[in-house]
């Protein structure tokens, strides 16, 4: 990480920040460094740390350790507004002016120029123009908000945060609602804003947009800083690879297939407009069918498809031969399908409900209500599953949000496991939990394709995937572009797969 | 925290102790302004006595909170439940002056009030309309509909069947008091003994998560509000029963706020999930405790409101989640330090992205 190009000073430089959340160390002794006039780009998978380190920056979070300097004095943000003050201003992928005001109040929002107590509107409206106009925008600033595009929407989010700020300006997701033009009408934006001066922080997923913009990188990945990097010395190739893989050694292991089961479900041509291009999968009993691909590349989707999650608007699912109709997720319970969200907080855990009802929960979903399971055996099946995954508690009563993360996803493996599923979709069943329970989760995975039951696991994970994947589907722009069989399933070849460009 | 010791359940007696603190100190202003308050005659086959009063007249309002509860459960409110009142006492009292009996008008009034909770469920399961804009059409509308049902005037009847459901007692005890006793009990058992009320709590809590783990939620959501319309078609024909008549611009009028009061008091949160239907008839007694007070302390009536609010205002005061910490702090000898507030921190997470 030694960086002997740039010869300025960093204009804010972030030192050894950790940040811990219960259960999980979200931030591992982090450095960046942003030096003014370049575009850095952050780059991680989710869950890699991106927002938690921007949020320790613009004080909506407390660092638990480290320093940030901002031109080599300590500053200690307190909350955004302060991180504003001092010269941080952030730009998120939902604009955060308010609609029902003109562009011109929106950029002098709470620093009016004011005459005689009142707002000078003219005078307001005139320099509004004139800072537009420095972005290249002629447009009315007197018009509502609402009157102009998303993008143009952001580029006066960026004014206004320029404006306020002026030192560092933090760009989060800002191009995922935008399309091609647009985008580079924010790149010109944010090229005049670098040429200002400003350290510009970008964040986005795509990777095209990296290289096109960004001069230099920090990869995150679990937390903790992969490498600096100077993107004009790199590949797309060599990024994919520092965002996923640790060592690309292939490991190849002894796999041990078994037999190969009967086929348990056939998806033909399933898809969704807009959302998921048609897919084919065959997944048989025994068999660990791995989902791979960067973020956005459509493994949420595929899971969500075959969940009935979003109905699909084409193609069909058969089990064992027969065809089915999935339309929600209770078609899907009730054929003995189960998928583990990859958001658990908000598609997984009831929160303020028990461990206890929340492990029952499905399975007393299925038999309905007039049909509850006696205390007696909610109590058994609960017992058990904690015991079987291991599942630290305090009580089968304590409301489930009080558990870790790595817990969390434990007692929700415990829900599905207790319908007895024949079809198991994981989404993500690794992520940001803590590295115990992470082996314990890929140990059961495969103890439960030795048992006969059929899985089918997103993750971004490669080694995980390569672990315990019988076969490998990879993704790409919502849209199956490969699939690795056998010796094939290396993190090197997934890797390949997913940045070439073309694959034939 | 790594051992699995698996502790009692939180029993009912835990959840309601607040509530019954506060109805004790409620009951113990009414003494202490009017000493014979818990002398209970028995006179003419009927018991009297303002205790007993407390508990009849706090009827309409402890039968709405009944389905207001469960309502409330799922993260939604139920304001119509005030004209509903006024819609099955106008059914109920059309349908004897039309010579019918009163199991007949008892059966039309359901009838109603079911049908107007099926409106509004539909609106907010499968219309997906806010749940406090979705009722307030028919809060609204409601009084329209019980005026047309009465032709604008207020309609009287002597049905005597129909009048004892409000007026008439069975073995000395006021019916009202009889009917949401046995209301409250069979909704609590309902819910308890089956399913039903974890899922309401799931889908009050998370429903996106409740839906993936494939709870029917739509379905759930159309019963909670058909529950309360039949609710609040009960209390309409008591109310009608009482004074012998269907008054469509009075009956019921901002029973509704009660009714939320009451399981606000109770400890349920509007923000929904865990619910306790008998902590919120004991806070339906104590908003009718509090208005007891008032009555029997003698003050001229332009301070009743006045005083209410204020008393309302304290029991919401000693409820709130800031003095709740703070009790917790005093007492804090206890092991277990707070939890680093995890629940608090996605919520941001979610709206920063």
């Amino acid at each position: 990480m030694t960086d002997t190009h740039t010869p300025d000073a960093p204009v804010l430089h972030a030192r050894g920040i950790s940040k811990f959340f219960p259960g999980t160390i979200a931030l591992d002794d982090v450095e960046l460094r942003l030096m003014p006039g370049e575009v850095h780009a952050l780059l991680g998978e989710n869950g890699a740390g991106k927002s938690t380190l921007i949020k320790c920056l613009t004080g909506a979070y407390r660092r638990d350790a480290g320093t940030l300097l901002m031109d080599g004095q300590e500053i200690h943000p307190v909350s955004t507004a302060d991180s504003q003050r001092l010269g941080i201003g952030t730009v998120y992928q939902e604009v955060n002016l308010l609609p029902n005001l003109t562009v011109a109040e929106n950029l002098f929002l709470g620093r009016q120029p004011m005459r005689g107590g009142f707002i000078a509107r003219r005078r307001m409206n005139e320099e509004a123009r004139a800072v537009l106009a420095g972005y290249g925008l002629r447009i009315d600033p007197a018009e509502p908000l609402t009157a102009y595009s998303v993008a143009i929407q952001q580029v006066i989010a960026i004014a206004r945060a320029v404006e306020m700020s002026g030192k560092v300006l933090i760009l989060d997701e800002p191009t995922a609602s935008l399309d091609h033009d647009e985008v580079q009408l924010l790149f010109d934006v944010i090229r005049q804003v670098k040429a200002r001066g400003l350290a510009v922080v970008f964040i986005t997923h795509f990777l095209d947009q990296v290289f096109a913009i960004s001069d230099r990188a920090t990869v995150l990945r679990n937390g903790r800083v992969v490498g600096e990097c100077l993107l004009a010395e790199m590949t797309q190739r060599d990024v994919v690879t520092m965002m996923l893989g640790r060592q690309l050694e292939a490991r190849t292991k002894a796999r041990d297939v078994g037999p190969a089961g009967k086929t348990l479900v056939e998806i033909d041509d399933l898809g969704k407009r807009g959302m998921m291009a048609p897919f084919s999968l065959n997944i048989r009993e025994g068999e660990v069918v791995g989902l791979a691909g960067l973020l956005g590349s459509g493994r949420t989707e595929t899971a969500n498809l075959i969940f009935g999650v979003e109905p699909a608007d084409q193609g069909r699912i058969a089990l064992r031969g027969q065809d089915i109709s999935i339309k929600n997720p209770r078609d899907a319970v009730a054929h003995r399908f189960a998928l583990c969200p990859e958001d658990r907080k908000i598609d997984g855990i009831v929160g303020d409900l028990s461990v206890r009802d929340n492990i029952i929960l499905a399975l007393q979903a299925r038999q309905g209500w007039m049909r509850p399971i006696p205390r007696a055996k909610v109590e058994e099946i609960a017992r058990s599953y904690v015991r079987a995954l291991d599942i630290r508690l305090a009580s089968l009563d304590m409301p489930i949000r009080l558990l870790s993360g790595g817990n969390q996803q434990k007692a929700l493996l415990a829900r599905w496991l207790a319908t007895n599923p024949a079809f198991l979709i994981l989404d993500e069943p690794t992520r940001g939990i803590d590295v115990g329970a992470h082996a314990e989760i890929i140990t059961l995975i495969e103890q439960l394709r030795a048992d006969g039951m059929a899985l089918l696991v997103a993750s971004s994970e490669l080694e995980e995937l390569v672990a315990y994947s019988t076969r490998v589907v990879v993704l790409r722009d919502r849209q199956q572009v490969r699939e690795l069989t056998g010796d094939q399933i290396t993190p090197d070849n997934i890797i390949n797969a997913i940045a070439t460009e073309e694959v034939a | 925290m790594t051992s699995q010791t698996i502790g009692p359940r939180p029993s009912v007696m835990r959840r309601i102790l607040p509530q019954l603190v506060i109805l004790a100190v409620a009951l113990a202003l009414n003494v202490a302004v009017f000493p014979e308050f818990f002398e209970i005659d028995f006179r003419n086959g009927r018991l009297f006595g303002n205790l007993i009063d407390v508990l009849n007249r706090g009827a309409p309002v402890a039968l709405l909170c009944i389905g207001m509860t469960l309502v409330i459960a799922t993260k939604g409110i139920d304001l119509s439940v005030g004209a509903v009142m006024a819609i099955a006492g106008a059914v109920a009292a059309s349908v004897v002056v039309d010579g019918h009996g009163w199991g007949t008008a008892l059966l039309a009034a359901l009838a109603a009030g079911g049908l107007c909770g099926l409106w509004n469920g539909l609106l907010v399961a499968v219309l997906r309309i806010q749940p406090i804009v979705a009722t307030l059409v028919l809060m609204v509308a409601g009084r329209g509909i019980a005026q047309l049902v009465t032709e604008g005037k207020i309609l009287t009847f002597d049905n005597p069947g129909l009048i004892h459901l409000g007026a008439g007692t069975v073995a000395g005890v006021p019916t009202p008091i009889l009917i949401w006793l046995a209301l409250g009990a069979l909704v609590t058992f309902v819910v308890r003994k089956t399913a039903l009320g974890m899922l309401i709590e799931a889908i009050g809590i998370n429903e996106r998560s409740s839906r993936l783990a494939g709870i029917n939620s739509r379905v759930l959501l159309v019963c909670v509000y058909l529950v309360s319309g039949l609710c609040a078609a009960l209390a309409g024909v008591i109310v009608a029963a009482d004074i012998k008549g269907a008054d469509a611009n009075n009956a019921g009028l901002w029973l509704e706020l009660d009714a939320i009061l009451a399981v606000v008091i109770g400890g349920n949160s509007l923000l929904g999930g865990r619910f306790s239907i008998i902590a919120s008839l004991i806070g339906a007694l104590i908003i009718q405790s509090v208005n007891s007070v008032i009555l029997l302390s003698g003050l001229p009536p332009e301070f009743n409101l006045v005083i209410k609010a204020l008393l309302i205002l304290g029991i919401l005061v000693i409820q709130s989640p800031r003095i709740g910490n703070y009790i917790y702090l005093l007492k804090a000898s206890g092991p277990q330090p707070e939890p680093d507030a995890p629940a608090s921190r996605p919520t941001k997470e979610e709206t920063a992205r």
